[in-house]
């Protein structure tokens, strides 16, 4: 059984009793969250600045009735659990009355994960360091100037109430995501993995390999228009648009007419089909690639969950309230989803060779909410976008801005590849959802302006 | 429970709390765990070593319609260490203030700079700064938020929410929330401060819907900024006051006439443009990332190398000033400060259109003395947290108005064929700072110096100094006003900073508009 040593499942438990043993209100959560967290950064080809923190936070949720509050505290000493817990009995007695309030989950069942890994937990100053000395020895011999980041976190989330529900997850996640540019500031690549397991994570000199052959490769880009092509999207660029598409996916605002999933005169969409036929879009917490809580927040347990099923709207998440109210089983949203294209096997090199003239687009980043009737979105390219002729790259090509939706684009589908989890957030560090993406080739992107950012 | 006796319980409570919480200004012995800290760093090899003892309370109240959706209070207590050792950084941090635990972390931080070295290629220099014996700064509140009673603060946003609702709104959200930072800081360069340091946010978005046509649309606060400032800033926001208005604005956006895209003038004012000063000035102005340090996530900047911009390039027209700052009144970077132990300095980043400086740390001072002269920093050195290690932040940086006061009816009056942009909306900008596209709350077309109508799905796409040398006409003091953010992302891992910008209104002549209300089903 996967526990964490700095809050094994004992010491969660005896912890979560303390507080509910000072609770004087009618009903009490406890939800605690305590990791251990690492990072080293590097810059201009040396490391630059790291730290380590070891942080535990108890989250008392009192409820008396239909009021409720919360009070958090980082203080576990006895007199700071006393104040947390005194503090939301006052504030919830002070609460006006949430009619949407549901009653404390009983005990549940939750499946086993094993998201911990001894590799990452392990992962301290010292590794850190070899990990970036791989990189920058490599780019400070490439002749280009790597940036990059190392961090690994471990640690438990647990959560118990007054009706006897007792979760406990122990968990790994990290991150290497770098950043190569050439001196001349005329080129820049980038490479990045994420993973629970350090060992199952792509090694630092394969990292600064892609990203410094990348720099190199797009240094002297030629100038391209915007317009509408043909992109082949590596799996990190396809992971930040499909990012956008799960988190539009809340029941509550389809029903109340104010989502891209509400149905016109009332209603949602479910049962419709929304993308390409060949698209499911799921999540699964012991999907042994993602790997992710079995419980929300407030220890419902997370199911797999079909969000999109060969193209057809199948799911949407609904929380325990609105789920009650529509007589629909609840949905809670999982820390993760995968993406699968049905029969889709090929490799991205495969990919490019099925294009005759398209755009090869490394990541996209800066990615903003223009129109939420539309899911309409705008980013930049960066890193790399490269121009396919004939099934071959033949040149770099400057930096573009999209307005783009991720639904039009999964309508637009080509083809995809072999689904791979990647680093997809913005920040390149830790803490988005893990996913799981194929590349992908979609049909008339729209590019509506150039940047000659590098 | 009545208001009287919260409030005496709440007071009994941090009586009670002030020694095992060692609340930083309350407690001496905090200052000797930070000179121990210091000790046990140089002890263990550091030349030099800094501590932040943090506690850090945050509460956020939010409710929909006529109903509360979350009451959360919260606190976080600890400290952190940053070294350096043989010219490497190291930093860690621990929620447990003990003797035992502070020497414990404090040779963790000089063991984390000595595994760095392996990794280093130039040795860090600090820039000198004056010792401070014992500086105390605290935030001009007038009312502490914290003293002000749950009830009233949620009978405030549901009397808003029931206004916006007359208004038109089929949903409403509003929230406030409120931080206070209690900072204890202490280096071996002889500095040792204190700071209280308050924040509150007050917001509200109205949302109409028409059903039968599949629309929405939503218009928030976005005129009431968030503030280094107290219970008082709520008050004079009025969110009861504005939501009607608000609300019936939103319901305009359902039928207001989509944008012809092409070229206009835009008139923008304040608590739109301050978010465009933020991305396209303040952004590529750190020197951070002028110098490739945030390469890996928030980019570089187009101002670089230095020697190529410094006293050379032209951002804008003559008239075009821009202000670092962390003192004016109320704003989200105040402080006594920074977190290098320097007290910040009011300075020009751009002076008549023309760059002259970046924003800096001490530890960035010497690769600019050479172009500037200057050998101290700026002050712009932050953390978000006592967990995090501390590093270059924006300043305030602000747009300072003309010399003329001209008010934004002025401006409207001056332009022929325009559009007016009332509050933020989307945002977006290359890893460079060339690329921007933003939108806004509230558009209206501008006609023969008139506003005309409303208008909807308007969004701008320019190039940063196409964009601040197209900037023709500018208010003046009187239409100056401050807004600002409670969450500009930046480094890895990532810390969010909270940053005002003042401006006034100010015109840009002939500018890409585009549609966003394409493709819509």
């Amino acid at each position: 059984m996967a526990e964490w040593t700095g809050l094994t499942r004992a010491a969660a438990r005896q912890l979560a009793e303390r507080v509910l043993a000072l609770s004087k209100a009618e009903g009490c959560q406890v939800n605690i969250s305590a990791n251990a967290a690492g990072n080293t950064r590097y810059a201009r080809n040396e490391v630059t600045t790291g730290g380590d923190a070891d942080n535990a936070t108890v989250t008392v949720t009192s409820r008396f009735g239909k009021r409720a509050a919360s009070v958090g505290t980082n203080v576990l000493d006895d007199a700071g659990l006393a104040r947390a817990v005194q503090t939301s009995e006052q504030l919830a007695k002070l609460a006006p009355e949430n009619p949407e309030l549901m009653p404390l989950l009983p005990a549940q069942v939750y499946p086993e994960v094993p998201a911990f890994a001894d590799a990452t937990a392990g992962l301290d100053a010292a590794p850190r360091a070899d990990a970036v000395r791989a990189v920058t020895t490599a780019c400070d011999r490439a002749k280009v100037a790597a940036a990059g980041l190392v961090h690994r976190i471990a640690g438990a989330t647990a959560v118990a109430n007054s009706a006897g529900l007792f979760g406990y997850h122990a968990s790994t996640t990290v991150v290497h995501t770098l950043t190569a540019r050439t001196p001349d500031g005329k080129g820049s690549g980038w490479a990045g993995t994420a993973h629970n397991d350090w060992a199952k994570a792509t090694a630092p000199a394969l990292l600064a390999d892609r990203a410094l052959r990348k720099a190199h490769g797009t240094r002297d880009a030629a100038p391209l228009e915007p317009g509408k092509y043909t992109v082949v999207l590596e799996p990190t660029a396809a992971g930040s648009l499909l990012n956008l598409l799960a988190f539009a996916m809340n029941a509550r605002a389809a029903d109340e007419g104010r989502s891209f999933f509400s149905k016109r005169g009332g209603g949602n969409r479910i049962g419709e089909k929304v993308v390409d036929e060949r698209i499911t879009l799921s999540s699964d917490p012991s999907d042994p690639d993602l790997l992710t809580a079995p419980f929300s927040n407030e220890g419902l347990p997370v199911p797999r969950t079909a969000w999109i099923e060969n193209g057809v709207l199948k799911n949407l998440a609904y929380d325990r309230f609105w789920a009650d109210k529509q007589g629909k089983a609840p949905t809670p949203f999982a820390g993760g989803f995968r993406l699968d294209s049905a029969g889709a096997a090929a490799s991205l090199g495969d990919l490019i060779k099925g294009v005759d003239r398209g755009l090869l687009v490394t990541r996209f980043w800066y990615i903003r909410a223009v129109d939420q009737r539309t899911l309409l979105f705008t980013g930049i390219t960066r890193d790399g976008v490269f121009l396919i002729e004939k099934g071959e790259v033949s040149r770099a090509v400057n930096n573009f801005r999209f307005n783009e939706s991720p639904v039009t684009m999964l309508n637009n589908l080509v083809a995809a590849g072999r689904p791979e989890r990647v680093s997809s957030s913005e920040s390149g560090d830790v803490g988005g959802p893990a996913v799981v993406v194929p590349p992908l080739v979609v049909n008339d992107f729209s590019f509506t302006s150039a940047s000659e950012a590098v | 429970m009545d208001r009287r006796d919260f409030l005496q319980t709440g007071a009994a409570l941090a009586v009670a709390t002030k020694v095992p919480l060692r609340v930083p200004q309350a407690d001496s012995s905090v200052r000797d765990l930070c000179m121990r800290a210091l000790s046990t760093a140089k002890k263990a090899g550091a030349s030099y070593a800094d501590i932040r003892v943090g506690r850090t309370r945050l509460q956020s109240i939010g409710t929909r319609e006529q109903q509360i959706t979350n009451l959360s209070d919260g606190e976080t207590f600890g400290f952190g260490i940053r070294v350096l050792a043989q010219g490497a950084w190291g930093f860690a941090a621990s929620r447990d203030l003990t003797a035992a635990e502070i020497d414990r972390v404090a040779k963790l931080a000089v063991a984390q700079a000595m595994a760095n070295r392996r990794a280093l290629r130039r040795p860090v220099s600090l820039a000198p700064t004056p010792a401070v014996k014992d500086g105390r700064w605290r935030s001009p509140i007038e009312t502490d938020p914290f003293d002000v009673s749950v009830e009233d603060k949620v009978a405030l946003l549901l009397r808003a929410n029931a206004e916006a609702q007359k208004g038109g709104a089929r949903f409403v959200n509003s929230s406030l929330a409120f931080v206070r930072d209690q900072k204890t800081y202490a280096s071996t360069d002889d500095v040792f401060t204190v700071q209280d340091v308050y924040r509150c946010f007050p917001q509200l978005t109205a949302t109409a819907v028409d059903s039968t046509r599949g629309l929405f649309e939503a218009r928030n606060s976005a005129e009431v900024a968030p503030m280094g400032l107290g219970w008082e800033w709520v008050l004079k926001s009025d969110l009861p006051g504005n939501a009607g208005r608000w609300a019936q604005e939103a319901v305009q956006k359902l039928t207001a006439k989509s944008v012809e895209p092409g070229r206009y003038d835009l008139v923008l004012e304040p608590h739109h443009l301050w978010l465009t000063i933020h991305e396209s000035i303040a952004h590529p102005t750190e020197l951070d990332r002028a110098l490739g340090f945030e390469a890996n996530y928030a980019g570089t900047s187009f101002l670089a190398p230095p020697e190529q911009i410094l006293k050379k390039f032209r951002y804008g027209p003559e008239f075009m000033n821009i202000q670092g700052d962390r003192s004016q009144t109320g704003s989200l970077s105040a402080c006594g400060w920074d977190d290098d132990g320097v007290a910040p300095e009011t300075y020009l980043i751009i002076k008549n259109g023309i760059v002259v400086d970046y924003q800096t740390t001490r530890d960035q001072v010497a690769l600019l003395t050479p172009l500037t002269g200057r050998k101290t920093s700026h002050g712009t050195s932050y953390a978000e947290s006592w967990s995090d290690v501390q590093f270059q932040r924006m300043p305030n940086v602000s747009l300072l108005p003309g010399e003329r006061d001209l008010k934004l009816d002025d401006l409207i009056a001056a332009t022929d064929k325009g559009i007016l942009i009332s509050g933020r909306g989307s945002y977006s900008i290359d890893q460079q700072r060339y690329n921007f596209q933003f939108g806004g709350q509230v558009f209206y077309e501008i006609q023969g110096g008139k506003i005309i109508g409303m208008l909807k799905d308007v969004a701008y796409q320019s190039r940063t100094p196409d964009f601040w040398n197209a900037m023709d006409m500018i208010g003046g003091k009187s239409a100056y006003q401050m807004n600002g953010t409670f969450t500009d992302g930046k480094g890895q891992p990532g810390q969010v900073n909270a940053v005002s910008h003042g401006t006034p209104p100010a015109r840009f002549k002939n500018i890409n508009v585009i549609n966003t209300g394409r493709d819509r089903g």
